[in-house]
């Protein structure tokens, strides 16, 4: 038997995010949210291993309360347990004070013995929160798994570096991000769907059910600071459009690259 | 550390990578831009060097910019892990107070990085793409993307301190080696030990790509969604072949599966700035633009003329990627005879 936790974020689905110029961060009230795609494969490698091991899941996420959909999406893949950290002092967090309370939360759920996370959300795309929940629980991490294996009370991944793959191991409890090739998500049937919303709870904790020292939470609680959030402006350059059939074009396009040294 | 007294912390730190004896490129790239800040606030760089038998290194990293490094030579150190490297890193930056630590955000200096961060209770920027010192405060102000899709946001950690980045690999211009520059080098004692560690290395697997690596190369083919299937990305490989070009991709091939997460570039992939980069079936959208926009002569194949590529190539086709990169293979091997 073994218990996983699996930390899940909801992200903005729409290019046309505002921000707040008083406080630099992004409103996410109110925007439409998506379960992160990269932690579709964390829950997946954690309903795999319940499979092989046995054992319960339980999803945790923070975020407004719209976030309960993204729970209720884990929910109807098949994870036991749902908990969102849902109050107005965590908004604006940055990693650091994200990590704080989620670890909090770990640490009341009490029984586990892996967390498992994907491996970076789609709109900080940061990956820090899984190292810093580690360091706050003090447990060892393994990030990048493309496989893990469990033996005994230990697990072993393969980690996938730049030009190499290393095979690591660490006793539980222990901290594990996943790669999106590990597995290929489940797409849950609609009657689980509609039992996750029916039937099924989600918890909500607020800072007062985590206790902890209210000055780290949210913005207050947060190092790193927005100054400016604009809009990339991409070089506007004039394009030289070369034209004709395939044939032509393509002995276009060679001469060109010659004349400039290219070829 | 949490309330600093930020007069007290002094100097820019760079964490080198290493790996077979050789300094990451990154770092190297970092030992530059952080050499560019620290002349800006008047301070030292120094860099940080752990591993075993890595002290050969040590010199040239002064070459690269360090006015100082730090080495940290031990048998536990000799295969990166991270609670090993954050007690050695942590237990220095306490005793030298850096006002800036600059990390390579590779995959262990994404692992890395943040886990430090919290232990010294400051704030880290992941994934930078620009660095600069704000004249009036002195602070550091990391740009990074901010939203997956079309946000850049600048960032300081006013208060804690260090002040944490990662930088992408690639992103930093790699300065030329000065071989006249002087430096000190420091070895400290490793306190660790290998019954403290919790985390075993049961094996390496290197798996070297063929030719340099995306980051460093001259000349890139990309391919977008327009390319079609895995299929098309087989042919591409080959008209980047004759190119004598790297393979890259946007993400959304990646996603379908149809080639290897290794070749792609953008925000959640790879930055590039090649002197040749041809796009073929790529929209040129924020995700996939963001890591290729500094590329030198862009040339860019899409079917649809209103495409965003056509806002910034140099040169544009609008046409069929299938039919025109047939056209462009048979040509080369007519020209190589």
């Amino acid at each position: 038997m073994m218990d996983i936790v699996v930390c899940i974020k909801q992200v903005p689905e729409t290019n046309e995010i505002g921000w707040d110029p008083k406080t630099g961060t992004l409103i996410r009230e109110g925007v439409p949210g998506i379960l992160n795609r990269n932690d579709k494969n964390a829950l997946e490698a954690a309903l795999q291993l319940r499979e092989q091991h046995g054992g319960l899941i339980t999803a945790l996420s923070m975020g407004p309360a719209q976030a309960d959909e993204s729970l209720r999406e884990a929910l109807s893949m098949g994870i036991d347990k749902a908990i969102l950290l849902c109050d107005s002092v965590f908004a604006g967090a940055d990693t650091l004070s994200t990590a704080y309370a989620l670890s909090l939360a770990v640490n009341k759920i009490m029984r586990f013995d892996l967390i498992l996370c994907g491996k970076e959300t789609s709109d900080g795309m940061t990956a820090q929160v899984a190292p810093q929940i580690a360091e706050f629980l003090n447990l060892p991490q393994l990030t990048g798994a493309t496989e893990i294996a469990i033996e005994n009370k230990s697990v072993r991944i393969k980690q996938k570096l730049e030009y190499s793959f290393r095979v690591v191991e660490a006793f539980f409890p222990a901290v594990i991000t996943v790669e999106r090739g590990i597995n290929q998500p489940r797409i849950p049937p609609m009657d689980s769907i509609m039992e996750a919303y029916r039937d099924k709870e989600v918890q909500v904790w607020g800072a007062g059910d985590l206790g902890g020292d209210s000055a780290r939470y949210g913005l207050k609680g947060s190092p790193t600071q927005s100054r400016n959030i604009y809009t990339k402006q991409v070089k506007k350059g004039k394009v030289t459009i070369l034209e004709g059939e395939p044939d032509e074009v393509a002995g276009k396009l060679i001469q060109t690259l010659k004349l400039k040294g290219l070829l | 550390m949490s309330v600093v007294n930020q007069s007290e912390y002094k100097g820019l730190w760079v964490f080198i990578e290493q790996g077979d004896g050789n300094p990451a490129r990154v770092s190297l790239e970092l030992l530059g831009a952080g050499r560019s800040l620290a002349d800006k606030l008047g301070v030292q760089v120094t860099a940080l060097l752990i591993g075993e038998g890595v002290s050969e290194i040590a010199q040239e990293l002064i070459y690269f910019g360090a006015d100082t490094v730090i080495i940290a030579d031990d048998s536990v150190a000799k295969d990166y892990r991270t609670e090993v490297y954050t007690d050695i890193i942590v237990e220095q930056a306490l005793k030298d107070r850096p006002e800036i630590l600059l990390i390579g955000a590779t995959c262990i200096g994404r692992d890395l990085a943040p886990r430090i961060a919290v232990r010294l209770n400051t704030g880290c920027t992941a994934d930078c793409t620009e660095l600069d010192i704000d004249n009036e405060t002195g602070l550091m102000v990391a740009t990074k993307p901010y939203f997956g899709r079309n946000l850049m946001a600048d960032i300081t950690c006013p208060v804690h301190r260090p002040q944490m980045v990662t930088v992408r690999p690639g992103v930093m211009e790699l300065k030329a080696q000065d071989r006249e520059r002087k430096g000190e080098l420091i070895c400290v004692d490793v306190k660790v030990k290998e019954e403290d560690t919790r985390v075993k290395v049961i094996k390496t697997v290197s798996s070297v790509p063929d030719g340099v690596p995306l980051e460093e190369a001259d000349k890139v083919v990309a391919g977008g969604m327009g390319v079609g299937d895995a299929q098309g990305f087989e042919t591409l490989r080959e008209l980047a072949g004759l190119l004598g070009a790297q393979l890259g991709a946007t993400s959304l091939p990646v996603d379908e599966g149809w080639i290897s997460e290794d070749y792609k570039i953008g925000q959640t992939g790879k930055t590039i700035k090649p002197i040749l980069y041809i796009g073929c079936g790529v929209s040129g959208a924020i995700q996939h633009s963001a890591g290729m926009i500094n590329s030198e002569c862009i040339i860019a194949i899409n079917t649809d003329p209103k495409a965003d590529i056509f806002n910034f190539a140099d040169y544009g086709i609008v046409g069929d990627v299938n039919k025109i990169v047939p056209a462009l293979i048979d040509q080369l091997k007519a020209l190589k005879g």
